[in-house]
Parts: structure tokens; C-alpha cells; sequence
């Protein structure tokens, strides 16, 4: 009989943890099978970072390291300068990338540190229970944002991409989502890119992936993709915001 | 024999940890260390290795946290508020049991503090670089030619151990200047280290480098099989210098900087007919217990000299657990006391008994 | 002399330092056990820079010294500060040119020289520690004169190959200076 559809070996067999309708399970596929495609797992260190996600570290097949909180771009500089012919990613949530550790992902990023970043923004702190994150849309009702977010007193949410995309150490800043097939296949290539930059050795690649936090947002799954679409893809616009290597990327 | 240089201690400590076959280095500027990221900076380069100016304190501890976990010797170095921001990293390696150097060349404190000589960390080194159940090895050198003889033993032990390791330095080590005989570089092949993120290759399972476990039972558990291994620390490990303390009625006790001044005072003491001696921790964690156990029966007092307002007192005093008296003596913020203000008080001492 | 304990203390950028390390390492050549400790931080841009020499028979206990056998001084501030905590018998070497003062202890012993109005007139500009130097060496003989030209020879850099014969001559003004 043919194999149509199996595991991605760069995925171990742990059953996920994560909540039904989450798109972290979706993302993890998408990098593992990235990694199968390259035949790069046994030369690839994950960075898991803390967050919803940072059990990845049972899931990806190949090593991994967990990191302080925020500080996954460190961690990955310090792999990735330690053995340059590894590849090196990171996978990191919107508090960890962009509150907590902004200032390791800017610096990683304008030092054109050569590592992959796979970047979940869902707009809420998943693992703590659904408090206000940087990526909180203007109004949004989180547990720490019971009034919504007042833009006058928490400030405006941080757009990652277009921020990056101002660095010179940058050789990819894009934003995907995974909210329907097409751009599901969308993300996947942008993935490959990010994999790809680093084994040119092009510098620091990132991937915002417009995910879904169905339990803290309180929908269910098929109202919460609903509302990425209607709410978080306006501020955050799907695209290419830096891209060094246009035709360069994936064959 | 190598020909002696002189050399700044800050320096020297660099180009020892080179020698041992350190290649990546993460650093950030602060007084009094600088010279030994501007030495690692220069070096680092010409041997194939990395010297990478970090954004933070933070940032660079991590990199040593990565750079460790990817199997190789990796160290920062900092000065004592640096090494507050150092904490969080160093909780993280001791409990992804990651062995790296660390290195504190303390100044005053607390807060912004100063920047003359003190040894107002040994709290933070000994007994909490960091949230959670863990130890470091602590090492306390007092010449600089020892902080370069350290600096090798440090990444063997924590190599050993699978654990951090602290050179607890200060301002005067870091800046003075005295002849040094460098090791030639030992050629001694690394330990493997089968545990680590460097790429399982397809040849065996992933491995993981973590510190997290959600479940009490394997916490526990986990963290009561390193302090097993921290009990074999404490009985093989520790070390100290013993001067003069065989017929002393006063042991001072101190390490690094003050432990210079002391030995002064020890021998202006005996100069004057007071039976004085001097026990040199040169490791703080595991605590030299034996060398003040060995002393007691014939000592009459300890006097723990320090920069401090008296921190490794403590120490002595959980060693000696009441049976001598126990004195202090110390100057701090950056005051380095005189031989003169220790001898007054051995004195004092030696008149009361 | 049995043990050295030096201070040399004066402005940053008159080349105390560099002196002193000359110091530690003719200490060093004759096989002595030695220390160097400056004084660190932002005091040194600009403001007074001093360092302690240790060179001695025995190891050493503190490097930082507090009352100098031996003292090199190149301005006001610095002869206030250290003049009052030298030992009886000491030696003290002073910059005339810079400083108008004498040293008010008649426990002391100390030695005038216009160093650096000396250095200026033999087209030795900037090398006053060194005639400072060539003084208090030959008042005290804290090493062996073969150390001290090997110990110039080690701390001029190669890069400054020119500057070495200027330090030597400057040292020998110091050492044949009368007064």
C-alpha cells in the first residue's frame, strides 16, 4: 500500500500538548518537514524557548536546548558560533521574541547572526493563562487587558517584521499565517527560505507565523481562525518585509 | 620552564583560559575586568576562536549557556553588578548541569557601588548565583600567577562535575601587575561530552539540554542526584592554604586579596611574639572545612579577614560550630584594609585570651 | 635595599605607570619577587594617576602600599597625599619643575630635580618619569643597574623601537643629576 501522509522523522512520536485548534502543531510540521526535506536533522540544534512551546524540545527529533525566557537568541548564538556547520533555530512565542527578549533578537538580528527563527505571534501569553502580549491587538480583552488593550497607558503592539526588516544583519523578515491550505503552503516555503539562508550562510532569518490561541481567546478553533483573519492579518499584514535573496532561496 | 612575564591579573586570566583550550568568549565592558575581554578580543581571533562583544551581561551568559550545550569551553567574565545579571544563566546551566567558567572580578557594592576592589559577593557566589537548589565551584586565587593555575582547573572540575565554575577575583587581582610563568598549552585532549547539542548525526537519539521538569517527583530527584554529586565535591575538592598554623593561638582566616594583607599581618604578629597563622581558602565552594578541622585543637580564635562587612565568616563559623571564638575583621566599599588595622586587631585578640 | 616599597603618583598622561613597570621589572631581572598595583578608573583620564611598586626578597603581602620607603612624585596633590605616610628614612624624589613645595619631614630624605624642564630642554619630552626614575635609582639603588637597562629594553614596544635610546638617555640624566 502507499504511503501517502506519515510523520515527519524529524518529529518524534511524544503526542502533542497543545490545546485543539492551537496552530503551534501545524508549525512544528511544517519546520520538521522542512528539516526531513534538507536532510539537515542531524546536524540541526532547536532552541526551545519559554512559552506554550517550550516542550518542543520532546517533539523535534533532532537535539535541542531550552532557553531562559527571551533569551533564545543568545542561547542560539552561542551554538551556532560553536559549531558553524550546525543549523541552528530557534522557535519562540511573542512574549519570549518580543518583550522579554527583545533586545537578544534585535541585537542577534543585527549582528546577522546565522540562525532561523520561527516566530509565533498569537497575540496573547498562552502558557500563563492569557495575559496582554507585546503583539496584543488596540482594544483586545486579555486577562491583564480586562478593559481591552488602552493603546494610551499599555502602549501599541510591536510589528516584528517591519522592525527587523530595518536591519542590515537581516536576510529574511517574513510574516505567513497558516490559517487555510494555500497558506499553509505559503508558510512551508517561507520556512525552507529560513533553513535555506542559513546553509548560504545569508544571516539571520525570521519567520512570523500568525498563529491562533483558541483557549485564551476563548473560541473554538473555527471562530478563532476567524478572527486572525478578521482582526490580527489587518495590523499585521501577510508579506515579505526583507528578502536579500529574492531568487536565491528555494529550488 | 617558561620565562616569567609580568602580566595584569585580568590578563593573565585570559590568556590562561586560551591555554586550556577555551575558544569561545562572551563579554560585555565593566570596570575592573575590561582588560581581559580587550585581551580575549585581540587573542581570540589569532587562535580561531570567538570573541563576541554581547548586548548585556544577559545576552553573553547565554551565549556561554549555548555555547556550552553545544559541547565546548566556553566563559564570560564580569564584574560583580554584571554578575547579578549573570545569575539567571548560571541557574540555567547548573540546573541543564552545563559546565562553563565564569569569572567575577568584584568591586563595591551593592547597587551601582564602586569600582575599587571588594569581596562583597561571596554570598552570591557561594550560596546563591541564582534561584533554586544548586552550588557552583568556587575558586579564590590570591597571586596572579594562581589565578592562572586556576583558570585550567576550573574547566577540568566543571568539566568533571558537569557544573559551573566561579574564579571570584576582585579589583586588585584583576588590575595589579606580577610575574607569571604561563603554562604551555598542554596539548591534553577535552573530555568528550556525549550529553551534548552539538548534532546527533543519525547515530544516536536526540539529546536534550534542559532544566525544566514539571513534575515534582523527577525534580526531586533529579536535584538529589546532584547533590550527591556535590558531596563527592565537598570531600575531594576543597582547598587551602595553611601558613604558620601549627602552633597558632590566632588562625586568620582569608582568601584572595585580603588573604595578602593577612599573611602581612601574620608576619608582623610573629615579629611581635604573637603566635599568629593564616588559613587560605583557595576554593570557597566546596568551603575548606577540613583545614579550619585540622587547626582547632590546638587554635585558641579565628579572625575571618575580609572586603566585606562580613560574609565568609559565616563559613568559618559554621566550621568551627561554636567551639572557638570567632572574630571579624573588614573593610568595605572598596577600602582595602592595611596590614597595620589587621595586626591591631590579632592584638586585641591575643590580649583577651 | 632590602624591600622597595614605591609610590609614584602624579598626573594621568606623565607616564607613572609606565614607570613603575620599568620598576617592577628591573625587580623581575634581579629575581626578586615584585608587584604592580595602579590606581584605576576614571580618576586616571585626566585626573591623578599613582601606582604601587613592590620588589622584595619575600613574597608579597599587600601590593597596595600604604606607607612608601620610597616615593616618586610629579605634582602638588600627590606630595600632599603621600609625603605625611612615608617611613622614617624614606626616599623621596620630586619633580621641581612642577612642584614649588618642599616636603616638610626632616625623617626623610629628598631629592630635588626640575625632571621635567630637564626632559623638555634635552629634546626628551615626556620622559620626565624616567629621569625620576634614574634618580631614585641611583639614591637607592632598589635594583641592579644591568636589571634596569634590560628593563627598559623589555617595556619600550617594539612598535616605539625609537623611543628606547630617548628613555635611556633620560635615564641617565636622572642617575647623573647632582643636587
Amino acid at each position: 500500500m502507499a504511503v501517502v501522509f506519515q510523520r515527519p522523522h524529524a518529529l518524534t512520536d511524544a503526542p502533542f500538548h497543545y490545546c485543539p485548534g492551537c496552530t503551534h502543531g501545524i508549525v512544528h510540521r511544517l519546520v520538521a518537514e522542512v528539516i526531513d526535506e534538507l536532510g539537515i536533522e542531524g546536524k540541526t540544534v532547536g532552541v526551545a524557548s519559554v512559552g506554550c512551546s517550550v516542550m518542543s524540545y520532546d517533539y523535534f527529533n533532532c537535539d535541542m536546548v531550552q532557553a531562559p525566557h527571551g533569551r533564545a537568541p543568545a542561547v542560539a548564538t552561542g551554538l551556532k558560533r560553536a559549531r558553524p556547520e550546525n543549523v541552528v533555530f530557534t522557535y519562540q512565542g511573542d512574549g519570549d521574541l518580543a518583550a522579554i527578549g527583545t533586545a537578544e533578537t534585535v541585537h542577534a538580528a543585527t549582528r546577522g547572526e546565522n540562525i532561523t527563527v520561527i516566530f509565533i505571534n498569537n497575540a496573547i501569553y498562552g502558557m500563563t493563562g492569557g495575559q496582554m502580549a507585546p503583539t496584543s491587538l488596540p482594544g483586545q480583552v486579555t486577562q491583564t487587558t480586562p478593559y481591552g488593550r488602552d493603546v494610551k497607558t499599555a502602549g501599541y503592539p510591536i510589528r516584528v517584521c517591519e522592525m527587523l526588516s530595518t536591519l542590515d544583519g537581516v536576510a529574511l523578515a517574513q510574516r505567513v499565517t497558516v490559517d487555510c491550505v494555500k497558506n499553509v503552503n505559503i508558510a512551508k516555503k517561507a520556512i525552507r527560505k529560513a533553513f535555506e539562508n542559513q546553509i548560504a550562510g545569508r544571516g539571520y532569518s525570521i519567520v512570523e507565523v500568525v498563529s491562533t490561541c483558541p483557549t485564551n481567546w476563548g473560541l473554538t478553533p473555527k471562530e478563532a481562525l476567524e478572527w486572525l483573519r478578521n482582526n490580527m492579518l489587518p495590523y499585521y499584514p501577510l508579506g515579505v518585509y526583507k528578502d536579500v535573496a529574492p531568487e536565491g532561496g528555494a529550488k | 620552564m617558561p620565562e616569567k612575564v609580568l602580566m595584569k591579573g585580568n590578563e593573565a586570566l585570559a590568556e590562561a583560559a586560551i591555554q586550556a583550550g577555551c575558544r569561545h568568549f562572551f563579554g560585555y565592558p565593566i570596570t575592573p575586568q575590561t582588560e581581559l575581554a580587550a585581551y580575549m578580543s585581540k587573542r581570540m581571533p589569532k587562535v580561531g576562536g570567538t570573541y563576541l562583544q554581547a548586548e548585556s551581561e544577559v545576552a553573553a551568559v547565554n551565549m556561554v549557556l549555548g555555547a556550552a550545550a553545544a559541547g565546548v569551553r566556553a566563559m564570560t567574565s564580569s564584574s560583580s553588578p554584571g554578575i547579578s545579571l549573570k545569575t539567571e544563566g548560571i541557574s540555567y546551566m547548573a540546573g541543564s548541569d552545563l559546565p562553563a567558567l565564569i569569572i567575577n572580578v568584584q568591586r563595591g557594592g551593592p547597587g551601582l557601588g564602586g569600582i575599587q576592589p571588594s569581596q562583597a559577593d561571596y554570598w552570591q557566589a557561594t550560596r546563591a548565583t541564582g534561584h533554586g537548589d544548586f552550588q557552583i565551584l568556587v575558586f579564590a586565587p590570591s597571586t596572579v600567577q594562581e589565578m592562572v593555575n586556576l583558570v585550567s582547573d576550573a574547566f577540568d572540575l566543571a568539566d568533571q562535575y558537569r557544573m559551573p565554575a566561579m574564579i571570584l577575583a576582585d579589583g586588585m587581582l584583576g588590575q595589579m601587575m606580577e610575574p607569571v610563568a604561563l603554562p604551555e598549552n598542554s596539548g591534553k585532549t577535552l573530555p568528550e561530552k556525549p550529553w551534548s547539542a552539538s548534532g546527533h548525526h543519525g547515530e544516536r537519539k536526540h539529546n536534550v539540554v534542559n532544566s525544566l521538569y514539571l513534575t515534582p517527583q523527577a525534580l526531586e530527584s533529579l536535584i538529589r542526584d546532584r547533590f550527591h554529586r556535590y558531596e563527592v565535591i565537598r570531600e575531594k575538592e576543597q582547598r587551602a592554604e595553611e601558613y604558620l598554623t601549627e602552633d597558632a593561638d590566632v588562625v586568620l582566616v582569608a582568601y584572595g586579596a585580603s588573604s595578602r594583607v593577612a599573611r602581612s599581618a601574620v608576619e608582623a604578629a610573629r615579629e611581635n611574639g604573637i603566635k599568629a597563622g593564616l588559613i587560605r581558602p583557595i576554593t570557597l565552594w566546596p568551603y575548606p572545612v577540613d583545614a579550619i578541622e585540622r587547626a582547632i585543637p590546638t587554635v585558641k580564635a579565628f579572625l575571618s579577614v575580609e572586603m566585606s562587612m562580613g560574609q565568609m565568616v559565616d563559613d568559618v563559623k559554621l566550621a568551627v560550630n561554636g567551639r572557638r571564638p570567632v572574630y571579624f575583621y573588614g573593610r568595605t566599599g572598596g577600602m582595602i584594609p592595611t596590614p597595620n588595622e589587621v595586626l591591631e586587631e590579632i592584638r586585641k585578640i591575643a590580649g583577651g585570651m | 635595599m632590602d624591600h622597595l616599597h614605591l609610590i609614584l603618583a602624579g598626573f594621568g598622561g606623565q607616564g607613572i605607570l609606565f614607570a613603575g613597570k620599568v620598576a617592577a621589572y628591573a625587580g623581575l631581572f634581579d629575581q626578586k619577587e615584585i608587584s604592580w598595583l595602579p590606581s584605576y578608573g576614571p580618576e586616571m583620564r585626566g585626573g591623578t594617576a599613582n601606582c604601587s611598586v613592590c620588589i622584595s626578597n619575600r613574597p608579597i603581602g599587600s601590593p597596595l602600599v600604604v606607607n612608601p620607603n620610597a616615593l616618586i612624585v610629579m605634582n602638588r596633590p600627590s606630595l600632599d597625599k603621600f609625603a605625611g605616610a612615608m617611613v622614617p628614612g624614606g626616599v623621596a624624589v620630586v619633580d621641581s619643575a612642577l612642584i614649588d613645595k618642599k616636603i616638610d619631614r626632616a625623617d626623610v630624605t629628598a631629592y630635588y630635580l626640575p625632571a621635567t624642564s630637564m626632559a623638555e630642554e634635552h629634546g626628551l619630552r615626556g620622559l620626565a618619569n624616567m629621569i625620576l626614575i634614574g634618580k631614585l635609582f641611583r639614591e637607592t639603588s632598589f635594583c641592579t643597574e644591568e636589571s634596569l637597562w634590560k628593563a627598559i629594553e623589555k617595556c619600550v614596544p617594539a612598535r616605539k623601537a625609537e623611543m628606547l635610546g630617548l628613555n635611556k638617555e633620560a635615564l641617565r640624566l636622572g642617575m647623573e643629576y647632582q643636587g
